[in-house]
């Protein structure tokens, strides 16, 4: 049997900055300074132990600042993509310890529009009035209509959300619940069949995390966290054409927008060597409930159009087969802009794999799956970790 | 009972590209058009290189009929930017030539709508001069 392409490759330290709606004081800049030192902090590491960045252009910032130069960075990865990459560089010997940061403060001012990050610049989309929700909300309706999911389902999953992130003392929204699914289907409409509490939230804050050689992470403060597997899949630019959801490519029929990131997690698992039956916790991305139901679809937990049915009977709750988005996420942790958010998934993963997690605590997680992005987007990439390596 | 209408104020202008051009003069000159391949003569939209079905390069404008059917909305009440009158109605038509583009439902009640209505475009012109393709619901018979 070959080697796995990552069993050198190690998760050690992760940090959230402080999460609020307005990070008084701070900019885009400070607050993802913050989030690498406190990364590296956790790890039991200082910036001259790094010799690879990536995750945005802030990254670059924090080489410069320190003079850790010269290392290896890549310009292009946020998210589970910016984990990948560094795996990849780690794994080929480009670097042994890689720092992923991001954060952002100040980036939201116009309130009276929505967040500058969720409005399309492009001219078939624009004129129409397009973002974010409205995108999703094409794609959500046309499940609707083809598999005749309920609006309960939805509730169901924003409420799920909603609680995780309430009985979290770090998330924004902490102890503003709880939520019950009629709460969520009594709160104001904003893109139909999304209303308010269906909808991701907004505010600022920063994120990072190292990863090292496995010869380095042994030797660290924390049990290291493994990549079992990731995956990427693109359907184009987001934001830019019609988000249909039977948006195909040439090459394969099985491959739809509607169900983007069923080849990631393919490849993701067959890397593995597991399946979705494994999977222990679901840090899944929270842009809009729906999200949640399509995600199970895409990456094989159930049947296509069995999605709304999979999240109702206790299976995504705390003590659940497989508890969602445990924080609170995008809908009450924290969105935290446009960048950093993409990587929250991650280090939650990480603490529930480490064990300890400030709430909702998932009991002897072995393997969790995270993910980003979202068919309104065009775009889902996924990401499978570990308590033991590959 | 609220009626959908289009908009009259502030709202992103389309920027055309040397490539989506003709899609925007087409709309000034009152058609809408789309490229067809004249290898295996599959639609295609937004205006592109290349047949979005086979890849060839041999694509030619043509003018649609402007008639489709509502493949999926979304009825928004929390607009984009303040000059956004809500609600307003994206949705996606499945036009009958075979390609789906992005555009607002007008002309009807934003509770009338559903899967599979047969609807017609109807061009507006906004005060800058620039023309917005939105469609209506087609009358029974009509």
């Amino acid at each position: 049997m070959n080697q796995h392409p990552f069993r050198d490759v190690a998760i050690v330290g992760v940090h959230n900055t402080r999460q609020a709606r307005v990070l008084e004081g701070y900019d885009s800049r400070t607050i993802t300074m913050e989030a690498a030192l406190g990364a590296l902090a956790d790890a039991g590491l200082t910036p001259l132990d790094v010799d690879g960045v990536t995750g945005g252009n802030l990254s670059a910032e924090f080489v410069y600042q320190h003079r850790i130069g010269p290392v290896w960075k890549s310009p292009s990865g946020l998210g589970i993509p910016a984990v990948l990459e560094a795996a990849a560089a780690i794994a080929t010997g480009l670097a042994s310890v890689v720092l992923i940061s991001s954060g952002s403060a100040g980036a939201y001012t116009q309130r009276e529009s929505t967040a500058p990050w969720t409005r399309p610049g492009n001219e078939f989309v624009a004129p129409f009035g397009m973002f974010t929700a409205a995108e999703f909300a094409l794609i959500a309706r046309r499940h609707m209509i083809t598999f005749g999911t309920r609006p309960e389902s939805l509730a169901e999953v924003a409420a799920t959300i909603r609680n995780n992130g309430s009985a979290n003392p770090e998330a924004v929204y902490y102890e503003r619940g709880p939520f019950t699914p009629d709460d969520i289907l009594h709160s104001r409409m904003i893109a139909d069949p999304f209303h308010l509490l269906d909808c991701s939230t907004t505010s600022e804050g920063g994120c990072a995390l190292v990863m090292a050689h496995a010869d380095i992470a042994r030797d660290l403060a924390r049990p290291p966290v493994y990549v079992l597997g990731g995956g990427i899949d693109y359907y184009g630019p987001s934001y830019q054409n019609p988000p249909t959801f039977d948006l195909g490519g040439r090459r394969d029929p099985r491959y739809v927008n509607g169900w983007v990131g069923r080849r990631a997690a393919e490849r993701a698992f067959a890397t593995a060597g597991l399946g979705p039956a494994d999977v222990d916790v679901c840090e899944f991305y929270d842009p809009f409930s729906f999200e949640i139901i399509r995600q199970f679809e895409a990456f094989g937990f159930c049947a296509e159009g069995e999605g709304g049915d999979f999240v109702l009977d206790g299976t995504i709750g705390p003590g659940g087969r497989h508890p969602i988005t445990t924080d609170g996420g995008t809908m009450s942790y924290s969105h935290a802009g446009s960048q950093p958010q993409l990587l929250q998934r991650v280090t939650r993963a990480v603490e529930q794999l480490r064990g300890g997690c400030a709430s909702r605590q998932v009991d002897g997680a072995e393997v969790a799956m995270c993910s980003n992005g979202g068919s309104g987007a065009l775009f889902t990439d996924v990401l499978l970790l570990g308590k033991e390596a590959g | 009972m609220t009626l959908l209408r289009a908009q009259t104020g502030a709202i992103p202008r389309p920027k055309p590209s040397s490539l989506s051009k003709p899609f925007w003069d087409g709309l000034a000159a009152g058609e809408l058009r789309f490229q067809r391949c004249g290898a295996c003569h599959g639609a295609t939209h937004t205006p592109a290189l290349v047949c979005s079905r086979c890849g060839s390069g041999d694509l030619v404008w043509e003018v649609s009929s402007g008639r489709g059917v509502v493949e999926t909305w979304t009825t928004v009440w929390r607009p984009q930017t303040p000059e956004f009158v809500v609600p307003y109605m994206p949705i996606v038509v499945a036009v009958d030539e075979g390609w789906q583009m992005l555009s607002n439902l007008i002309g009807c009640d934003h509770e009338a709508v559903v899967a599979g209505m047969p609807v017609e475009l109807e061009l507006h012109r906004l005060d800058d001069g620039v023309t917005l393709p939105y469609f209506r619901p087609i009358e029974a018979g009509a």
